[in-house]
C-alpha cells in the first residue's frame, strides 16, 4: 500500500501599498513613468542621503493588521537586509526582522472542506526593488529604479494550509480585505500582489514537518494552484524513491508546468540583518490604533448585510457583488445614479460577468463607467431599446465605454413602436411562414413564439415585442 | 589568536560580497579579519547581561513624512554618473534569475 501524504503550506505575500509616494522619499509611485524619472538620491542609495518614513505606510500596515486580527507592535523598528543585486542600489533593503509592525493574527477561510482559520505570523513593512529589463539580443540588462522604494507589506502566514484550494481561499480573502481597505489594488498579474509558496509534505497525521521548499514566480491563482500540485507530486515522488527533499528556492515555470531550483549561489540566504541606523523607532499609541480602527471602511460581511436590507437584494446577489471590490463599487455608483438596484445587479451578474469570461478578463480590468451602466439600465428598463438591443449596445459599453444613449440615437436603435412599420413586417412574416401559421391555427400555441422571433429578426431586434405579439394575434 | 578565519569562510564572504579574490588577497583578508575579530573580543569582555540592545543613541521616535509627492523628474541626476546608460536606464552586464 502506498502511503497517504499531507501537504503543509505557508505563504509569504507581498503587497504594494497604494500610497502616492515611496516609503522613504517623496518620489511618486505612479506606474508608467519613463525609466528613472521617479527617483532621487534616497531611493537610488546615494551616499549621504537619509530616509524619512511615510506615515501613510504605517497606517496602511496597521489597517491591514487590524482587519486580519493581528496584534499591533507598540514599539517597532526597521532592519537592514544586505544583499547585492543590480535591482537594489543601496546594496541593502530596509525591512523589519526583529520587531515587525503586526503579529499573531489570522483570517477565517471557507472551502468545500469547511471553515478554518489561517494564522498570520507577522506583517512587516519594507521597500520594493528596482526593475531589470533584459536585452533580448545583447548581453546586457537595463535598470530602472522607479519601483525602488515603493512601499510593500509582507504578510507571512503560519503553515496552516493543506491544499491548493485553501491557499486560493486564503489569498482571495486577503486580497478582498486589502482591496476593501484601499491599501492596495492587489493585482497578481501586475505584481502589486505576489505570493511565495512554502510547501512540504509529510505522512498524514504525522507530528513532524517535512523539509520545505519555497516556490517563486507565481503570477496568477491558476499558476499558484498548478505549482502547488506540481511541487506536492515532486516531493512525494522523491520520498517514495527514498530520496531527500532539499530545502531550496524554486522558480515555477507556468508554461512548462515545472519548477527548477534557483542556483544556490544567488540564493545564499545570509542577509546579515542589523538594526537600521538611519531610521528612528516607530512608537504606536493606543490612540493612534483607535484612530486607524475608527477609519476602517465597511468590510464585506457588513456590505453583504446592507445590500439585502437597504437595496432588497437577494443574498445570492449580495454575495457576488461584494465578492469583488470592483463589482461592489460599480454597483453602488450605478445604483446611486439610476435608483434601480436589482436591475443594476442583474446587469453586473449576468452580462458583465459573461463578457469578462469571454474576454478572459478579471473584474478589476473593467473599464466602463458606472454612468454608462446606469444609462443602459435605464434605457432597457424604460423600453427605449429592446433587451436584445440593450445587450448588444452593452457589449460596446463594456469594450469601449461608449455613451449608450448617444450611440442608440446615432444608429437609430430605439425600439420601433410605429404600428404601420410593425404591421408591414408582421404581414410579411405571415406570408413567408405558412407552415407555422397553420400550426398556430391548429392550436399549437408555441408557433407564435417562432413568428415573434422571425419578426424581431426582420426588424433587427428593434421591434417592440409586446406590439409584435399583439399584431400577430390580431392578424392570424 | 582565537579567531582563525578559515579558507571556507573567506570563500563564502567573497560570494556574499560578490568579490573574486586572488590567493594573496584572500590571505591578506584573512589576516585583517582576524584582527578585527580580536578587537571585537575586547568588547565582548564587557558584561552586558540584562542590557537592552540599543540601535539609536537619541531618544527620538516617530519621525514621519506626509504622503505628498514633492520630488520631480530626477532621472538626469540619477543617471549623471552612470558609466553606461541606455533608454533612460543604467546599462549593466546581463543579470538573469531573481
Ligand atoms: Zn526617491
Amino acid at each position: 500500500m502506498s502511503k497517504i501524504y499531507e501537504t503543509v503550506i505557508g505563504l509569504e505575500v507581498h503587497v504594494e501599498l497604494a500610497t502616492k509616494t515611496k516609503i522613504f522619499c517623496s518620489c511618486s509611485t505612479a506606474f508608467g513613468g519613463a525609466p528613472n524619472t521617479h527617483t532621487c538620491p534616497v531611493c537610488t542609495g546615494m551616499p549621504g542621503s537619509l530616509p524619512v518614513l511615510n506615515r501613510q505606510v504605517v497606517e496602511y500596515a496597521m489597517a491591514v493588521g487590524i482587519a486580519t486580527n493581528c496584534k499591533i507592535t507598540r514599539y517597532c523598528k526597521f532592519d537592514r537586509k544586505n544583499y547585492f543585486y543590480p535591482d537594489n542600489p543601496q546594496n541593502y533593503q530596509i525591512s523589519q526582522l526583529y520587531l515587525p509592525i503586526c503579529r499573531d493574527g489570522g483570517i477565517e477561510i471557507e472551502t468545500a472542506a469547511g471553515k478554518k482559520t489561517v494564522g498570520i505570523h507577522e506583517i512587516h513593512m519594507e521597500e520594493d526593488a528596482g526593475k531589470l529589463v533584459h536585452d533580448e539580443w545583447e548581453d546586457v540588462s537595463i535598470v530602472d529604479y522607479n519601483r525602488s522604494g515603493v512601499p510593500l507589506i509582507e504578510i507571512v502566514s503560519e503553515p496552516d494550509m493543506r491544499s491548493a484550494e485553501e491557499v486560493i481561499a486564503y489569498l482571495e480573502k486577503l486580497r478582498l480585505i486589502i482591496q476593501y481597505l484601499g491599501a492596495s489594488d492587489c493585482k497578481l498579474n501586475e505584481g502589486s500582489m505576489r505570493a511565495d509558496v512554502n510547501l512540504s509534505v509529510r505522512e498524514a497525521g504525522a507530528a513532524y514537518f517535512g523539509t520545505r521548499t519555497e516556490m517563486k514566480n507565481l503570477n496568477s491563482f491558476k499558476a499558484i494552484a498548478r505549482a502547488i500540485e506540481g511541487e506536492r507530486a515532486r516531493q512525494i515522488e522523491l520520498l517514495e524513491e527514498g530520496k531527500q527533499v532539499i530545502q531550496e528556492t524554486r522558480r515555477w515555470d507556468d508554461n512548462k508546468e515545472t519548477s527548477h531550483a534557483m542556483r544556490s549561489k544567488e540564493d545564499a540566504k545570509d542577509y546579515r540583518y542589523f538594526p537600521e541606523p538611519d531610521l528612528v523607532p516607530v512608537v504606536i499609541s493606543d490612540e493612534w490604533i483607535a484612530q486607524v480602527r475608527s477609519r476602517q471602511p465597511e468590510m464585506r460581511e457588513e456590505k453583504m448585510a446592507r445590500y439585502q436590507t437597504q437595496y432588497g437584494l437577494p443574498a445570492y446577489d449580495a454575495g457576488i457583488l461584494t465578492g469583488d471590490k470592483t463589482f461592489a463599487d460599480l454597483f453602488e455608483a450605478a445604483t446611486e445614479i439610476c435608483g434601480k438596484p436589482k436591475k443594476v445587479s442583474n446587469w453586473i451578474m449576468v452580462e458583465t460577468i459573461r463578457l469578462l469570461k469571454e474576454n478572459g478578463m478579471d473584474p478589476d480590468q473593467i473599464q466602463f463607467s458606472p454612468e454608462n451602466l446606469a444609462k443602459i439600465v435605464r434605457l432597457a428598463d424604460e423600453g427605449t431599446v429592446t433587451n436584445t438591443v440593450a445587450k448588444e449596445v452593452f457589449e460596446l459599453v463594456f469594450l469601449k465605454d461608449i455613451d449608450p444613449e448617444a450611440y442608440i440615437k446615432e444608429h437609430g436603435l430605439s425600439t420601433v413602436s410605429d404600428e404601420g412599420a410593425l404591421r408591414a413586417a408582421v404581414e410579411q412574416v405571415i406570408r413567408e411562414n405558412p407552415q407555422s401559421v397553420e400550426d398556430y391555427r391548429n392550436g399549437k400555441e408555441k408557433a407564435i413564439g417562432f413568428l415573434v422571433g422571425q419578426t424581431m429578426k426582420a426588424m433587427k431586434g428593434k421591434a417592440n415585442p409586446g406590439m409584435v405579439n399583439q399584431l400577430l394575434r390580431e392578424l392570424l | 589568536m582565537a579567531n582563525i578565519i578559515s579558507d571556507e569562510t573567506i570563500e563564502y564572504i567573497g560570494i556574499l560580497a560578490k568579490l573574486e579574490l586572488s590567493e594573496e588577497e584572500k590571505e591578506r583578508a584573512k589576516k585583517d579579519m582576524s584582527e578585527m575579530l580580536a578587537y571585537m573580543d575586547q568588547l565582548n569582555e564587557l558584561d552586558t547581561d540584562g542590557v537592552e540592545p540599543m540601535s539609536h543613541i537619541f531618544p527620538v521616535s516617530n519621525v514621519f513624512r506626509e504622503d505628498v509627492v514633492t520630488n520631480t523628474d530626477g532621472s538626469k541626476d540619477t543617471l549623471f554618473n552612470a558609466p553606461e546608460k541606455k533608454d533612460g536606464g543604467f546599462l549593466v552586464p546581463k543579470t538573469i534569475g531573481s
